[in-house]
């Protein structure tokens, strides 16, 4: 199931995304408001970028735009070469919300399986492949249950499954942990990342947590707001492997420094450092 | 369970308050003047002002324990059947026509909400007719859509009466279900939409695996309405154009007769509640099939 | 809470909160009206032009010939089944308001009347018709109203028990920190908060009052009422004068209608937040 760095370069040799000049405005009562402009961003195959920002700087919707639940209203965006359009109907993405969004009737396995039934898997395929995603997000004994019979980061982890269930080259997450108590988050940042570099997927991941951002990416992407625009873009180099020590590196102190001097456009103070 | 408890007891209340309206009905018959209370009334002038108490005689109020003893006496003398068969035979006919109006509204009341749900410009141009048409007595009609159906019948094409009475019990049945239709259709949540979206799933498919079964909450109470209002729809049509051999057509024959036998128009009163409780507590099992589908209902 | 489950029942103002996009809101007002056109239109095309319709099916301007011609007997008729249906709301409305505060306040009458609500709801009511005309006498006007009042009363019922129950904990919290009376709590608190609810509650029993004075009429009482005339002239083939008359119980359904809609609005514009 993980397809190897060979087949994935023969195959798909355009960027995951690219994105040259987007904007995006909205009609809004009493004029339009410039939600978006001027984005410029390449995120390569099996490359995980964060969009962090305040609220309203445009990261949800930059991530929607590139999903084509909304177009675009300047510039060209581009999904693995294609148009965003083209891209959804050819299901190169899986999307996780910050709410799981289960459909409530549905057990565990049945959410999992809801894309693979739309797109007309086989039942025999579909069950083996159901039984392997439940085991990839550790919810092997709880495929009969319903949504309302999980916890929040159980439910969380079962819209992970599901946003996977068609081995998307890319996976887009619009702040999917946001709503989880800090233990449960770190926690499921370590499958994430695990099951990215597993995978192989591009992960476009948005997120209002400075550590969050440095934690899982290989770049963080720092937006603000009126109008919604890319300010900076922080390297974190810290390669594949995530050991539960880099939380508590110098190195990974040093990026969530940066990262939040970019966000605040200025050095900030740092009274335990001197 | 705590469910089932708080079920017995809602029955144990339930009967609690019907032993209490008994009791008032018996209270009252006992303690009420037998000419009842008026009010207004010019000295020596019989019929004048308001009664606001009801008579207590015995041809106006029956005891309870008369009411129940005629429903094991023979309908109309005779050898005719006993009170009860007869209401038993002529419920059954009336939920029956009330059954096939059910239909006829609910499938004509889908078809309406899954139309302005999916067309805002339908549901800008019909809704108000749709409102408009239940806040007016068009119930009025029934006398008139016999007349239709009977000229039609005669004109050639077959159109049993009973085609009438369901007919205008569905008119009573769609609203509900469009109403009920157009709000569960439209019910799901954005990012339900957004992920159907993502899925590039059509209309269709859509429509099956999210918006129907997101619908259900919304559509269980509206069909339980329904079939409430089929029966009402059934029992008026029967009255207001003669039909006979259901409950309606009954109760009025009967009521004719009450001043010489005054407990039996009882029987087909209690009959036609026993419909009305019969034909919703129906849809109440078709909500306890499509439990899962109102899961939502607790959590939400 | 363990509040017993009450049944729902539809509820549709003119007002829908979805926001509209790609069509012009000029849309929302012209769609109704040419829709109502076009049936009009239709309807004499049937009638006028092709002649295809039954008999009973009168043209629409025939039907205002007969509004115009017998406006004076129409109204009689008319005023009669307003009152009734104005009687049984207003009697309703009184009676479902007692309840439903003892209900809020007195769990046992609660548990007692749930059930009998709920049974209520789904039972034809105009069925009691002829045994109330036995118990007030036959030329009384009360058993369509007592009829107008058992629909009404539902509604309401439901409506402002559900709004007796709405405060929110905060502004409880904060009348109790004040040291509020019960009283006080009640007039600043519980009657704005569930006065709106009231108010739906009595739009939605407004035209069950009427449907429900006009249908009982057809069960006997005094000959005269818009029902009554309704059924001897469908029965005596005078189609015109029958929509004739159906259009005075149009009338009457469409104004009960939209002076409680209009109250409603008044009591919601600032609903407590």
């Amino acid at each position: 199931m993980t397809p190897t760095d060979e087949t994935r370069g023969a195959t798909a040799p355009a960027p995951a995304v690219r994105a040259r000049g987007v904007g995006k405005t909205f009609a809004a009562t009493g004029g339009e408001v410039l939600a978006l402009t001027g984005v410029d961003l390449e995120v390569a195959a099996g490359e995980f970028v964060s969009l962090i920002g305040p609220s309203g700087c445009g990261k949800s919707t930059l991530l929607r735009l590139v999903a084509d639940l909304d177009q675009a209203s300047a510039g060209e965006l581009e999904v693995f070469g294609k148009t965003p359009q083209k891209a959804r109907v050819d299901q190169d993405y899986g999307i996780a919300f910050q709410q799981a969004g289960l459909l409530p009737w549905r057990t565990v396995a049945g959410n999992i399986s809801l894309p693979l039934e739309l797109h007309r898997m086989g039942r025999a395929e579909r069950d083996e492949r159901v039984a392997q995603l439940a085991g990839l997000v550790g919810l092997s004994e709880f495929v009969d249950r319903y949504p309302d019979q999980l916890s929040g980061g159980m439910q969380q982890r079962v819209a992970i499954a599901r946003a996977l269930a068609e081995n998307p080259r890319l996976l887009l997450m619009d702040e999917p942990f946001g709503a989880l108590d800090e233990m449960t988050r770190e926690y499921l940042q370590s499958e994430l990342a695990r099951i990215a570099s597993e995978t192989g997927a591009a992960v476009v991941f948005v997120t209002h947590s400075i550590p969050e951002a440095v934690y899982l990416s290989d770049r963080v992407v720092v937006m603000s707001p009126r109008p919604g625009r890319i300010t900076d873009v922080i390297e974190t180099g810290f390669g594949e492997e995530r050991p539960e020590g880099l939380r508590e590196s110098e190195a990974y102190f040093a990026k969530v420094t940066a990262v939040r001097e970019a966000l605040h456009g200025s050095p900030v103070e740092r009274a335990n450092e001197r | 369970m705590r469910s089932r408890s708080r079920r017995t007891s809602t029955v144990v209340w339930g009967v609690i308050g019907v032993l209490a309206v008994a009791g008032l009905w018996e209270l009252y018959k006992f303690l009420g003047p037998a000419e009842g209370v008026v009010v207004g009334a010019t000295e020596g002038q019989t019929g004048s002002g308001v009664m606001i108490l009801p008579r207590t005689h015995d041809r106006a109020m029956p005891h309870l324990w008369d009411m129940f003893a005629r429903l094991f006496q023979s309908t109309s003398g005779g050898d005719s059947p006993i009170l009860l068969v007869s209401v038993v035979q002529a419920a059954l006919l009336t939920l029956g026509f009330a059954a096939v109006g059910w239909l006829i509204g609910v499938a004509v009341g889908a078809v309406l909400g899954l139309l302005m749900q999916r067309w805002r410009l339908v549901e800008w141009g019909v809704l108000p007719w749709v409102v408009v048409s239940q806040t007016v007595p068009l119930i009025a009609f029934a006398p008139v859509v016999n007349a239709i159906g009977n000229q039609i019948d005669r004109s050639g094409t077959p159109w049993p009466q009973w085609f009438s009475v369901a007919l205008i019990a569905s008119y009573l049945a769609f609203f509900p279900v469009a109403v009920g239709a157009l709000r569960g259709l439209g019910a799901p949540d954005r990012i339900h939409l957004d992920l159907m979206r993502s899925y590039a799933a059509g209309y269709w498919p859509t429509l099956l695996r999210l918006r129907l079964p997101a619908a259900v909450p919304y559509l269980l109470p509206a069909l339980r309405l329904a079939a409430a209002n089929a029966v009402v729809g059934a029992v008026v049509a029967e009255v207001s154009i003669g039909m006979r051999g259901g409950i309606g057509r009954m109760l009025i024959q009967l009521a004719g007769q009450g001043s010489s036998d005054p407990a039996a128009p009882w029987g087909p009163t209690f009959g036609s509640i026993a419909l009305g409780l019969v034909a919703a507590g129906s849809v109440a099992i078709l909500g306890l099939v499509l439990s899962n589908y109102r899961r939502g209902e607790a959590t939400a | 809470m363990s509040a017993p489950s009450l049944p729902a029942l539809p509820d549709v103002s003119l007002r829908t909160s979805r926001a509209a996009r790609g069509l012009p809101s000029w849309l929302r007002f012209v769609a109704p009206v040419v829709v109502g056109a076009v049936i009009v239109l239709a309807w004499i095309l049937v009638v006028d032009v092709l002649k295809i319709a039954p008999r009973m099916l009168p043209s629409p301007i025939a039907i205002g010939a007969e509004l115009v011609l017998r406006a004076g007997i129409i109204w009689d008729d008319t005023v009669i089944t307003a009152t009734n249906s104005l009687v049984g709301l207003l009697a309703g409305t009184i009676v479902a308001i007692v309840l439903a505060g003892l209900a809020a306040a007195w769990r046992p009458v609660d548990g007692m009347l749930a059930p009998l609500v709920a049974a209520i709801a789904v039972v034809p009511i105009v069925a009691l018709t002829p045994i109330l005309n036995t118990m007030f006498g036959a030329s009384s006007q009360f058993g369509r109203q007592a009829v107008a009042a058992i629909a009404a009363f539902i509604p309401v019922f439901l409506n402002v028990l559900r709004g007796l129950r709405q405060t929110r904990p905060v502004h409880r919290d904060l009348l109790r920190a004040s040291g509020a009376t019960g009283f006080q709590t009640f007039r600043v608190l519980t009657l704005p908060s569930a006065l709106p609810y009231l108010l739906t509650g009595l739009r939605i029993a407004s035209s069950l009052a009427v449907i429900s004075a006009l249908v009982a009429e057809y069960f006997g009482g005094p000959s005269d009422g818009i029902g009554t005339a309704i059924a001897t002239y469908a029965k005596s083939g005078r189609a015109a004068l029958a929509w004739a008359y159906v259009a005075g119980g149009i009338a009457i359904g469409l104004v009960f209608f939209l002076v409680t809609s209009l109250l409603e609005r008044l009591a919601t514009r600032r609903t407590p937040v």
